[in-house]
């Protein structure tokens, strides 16, 4: 039998939050970002929690896109605050993605990792940091200059606070394996692009 | 030919490249490196009205071009041949999406290319930008190089669609080895 590697390096406590507590509270004002969610379970949060807003560019495919759509957002729009919102099994596919950002240091982004160490959408195998990766350590040596880690309801107000104030920062939310709230949500990505950029145009 | 005929810096047109990019309307330049668009990488990182993007690999590239357009930016990947096969499934976000989107590719593993690991991929570029449905355009000589980029330009920012301008080893010199 193959056997993987329990890492022990973190030490981690084991998720509390579920992410329909934790989410809904760590973002309080929706309708203020500019978002953009991973696909599966943070496209299915945000568009939940926005009520399906057009502010939320959620992917259905294209896994690893999120946080440089972010990026290339935050870059183009930087009188505006950009929040992206992905799963671990997402964020794992690119990690170069941290160093490409880190490196452009763009006030007005924020990455937000919901994690729930599995794979949910896919049999609900463990993900690296179900196995202990510990997306903090790769977050800050990548270079990102505000890392926080919330394990527990009391450190979501500091999580706020952080995405209150302007500086590129990554949160790693962990979560139980409970599922994301529901909404029937568009998976045809050039209606999302056209109501995304309507929306952010403005009337005519 | 030399190693050093892909160092496109002694040439003038990657100069008027650049400032046609710029006068297009491309503020964000993403790229992992390669000799062939050393002179786009470097004016990008002098330029103070544009984005300078060290990518870790091209796909990032792809979907910071998607989030570009998100906010109604212009961005452009540069990359080498190599790279495009590093980008395939993040396109069906171009696709899908249908997100105007310009890459230039300098051509390794064609005209005179003298490392082997180079042709699979380098070969296999037209055919697999095509499958993902982005439209490829050649330039093979310097004097064709603007009138193919304003094709692009015309193309992906006029028109929506995807597009690669293959730099080929004729334009950029090859690697003998």
């Amino acid at each position: 039998m193959a056997r993987l590697n329990h890492l022990q390096l973190s030490a981690l406590p084991p998720p509390v939050l579920t992410r329909a507590e934790a989410v809904p509270a760590l973002i309080a004002r929706p309708a203020d970002w500019l978002m953009v969610a991973g696909l599966a379970g943070t496209a299915q949060e945000l568009s939940a929690l926005t009520a399906d807003a057009p502010n939320v560019f959620g992917l259905g495919g294209a896994m690893g896109a999120a946080p440089m759509m972010g990026l290339g957002l935050a870059l183009a729009r930087p009188d505006r605050a950009v929040l992206v919102a992905t799963g671990d099994g997402e964020l794992l596919m690119n990690l170069g993605a941290l160093a490409a950002i880190a490196v452009q240091n763009p006030p007005n982004l924020r990455l937000i990792c919901v994690d729930n160490g599995h794979y949910g959408e896919t049999g609900n195998q463990d993900s690296h940091t179900g196995l202990g990766v510990a997306l903090d350590q790769i977050a800050r040596g990548a270079g990102f200059p505000a890392v926080l880690r919330i394990d527990r309801a009391e450190q979501i107000a500091e999580g706020r606070r952080l995405l209150a104030e302007p500086g590129l920062c990554f949160i790693w939310l962990r979560v139980t394996e409970a599922p994301p709230p529901r909404i029937r949500r568009s998976l045809v990505a050039h209606v999302l692009r056209d109501r995304f950029r309507a929306a952010l145009a403005g009337p005519a | 030919m030399t190693e050093h005929d892909r160092d496109t810096g002694s040439a003038t047109w990657p100069h008027a490249l650049y400032d046609q990019l710029r006068a297009a309307g491309v503020t964000q330049f993403a790229y992992v490196p390669d000799a062939g668009h050393k002179v786009l990488i470097g004016r990008s990182l002098a330029d103070p009205d544009a984005h300078s993007i060290p990518l870790t690999t091209e796909e990032e590239g792809v979907a910071l071009a998607a989030g570009a357009d998100l906010g109604a930016a212009r961005a452009v990947l540069l990359m080498q041949s190599s790279g495009v096969g590093n980008c395939i499934n993040m396109l069906s976000l171009i696709a899908g999406g249908r997100f105007p989107f310009l890459t230039l590719v300098s051509m390794r593993g064609d005209f005179g290319e003298g490392n082997p690991w180079q042709f699979p991929m380098g070969q296999a570029v037209e055919k697999v930008l095509a499958a993902m449905g982005v439209i490829c355009l050649c330039a093979e000589r310097p004097e064709e190089v603007t009138a193919t980029v304003a094709a692009a330009l015309t193309m992906v920012f006029g028109a929506g669609q995807a597009v690669a301008v293959l730099l080929t080893q004729r334009l950029i010199g090859a690697k003998p080895f």
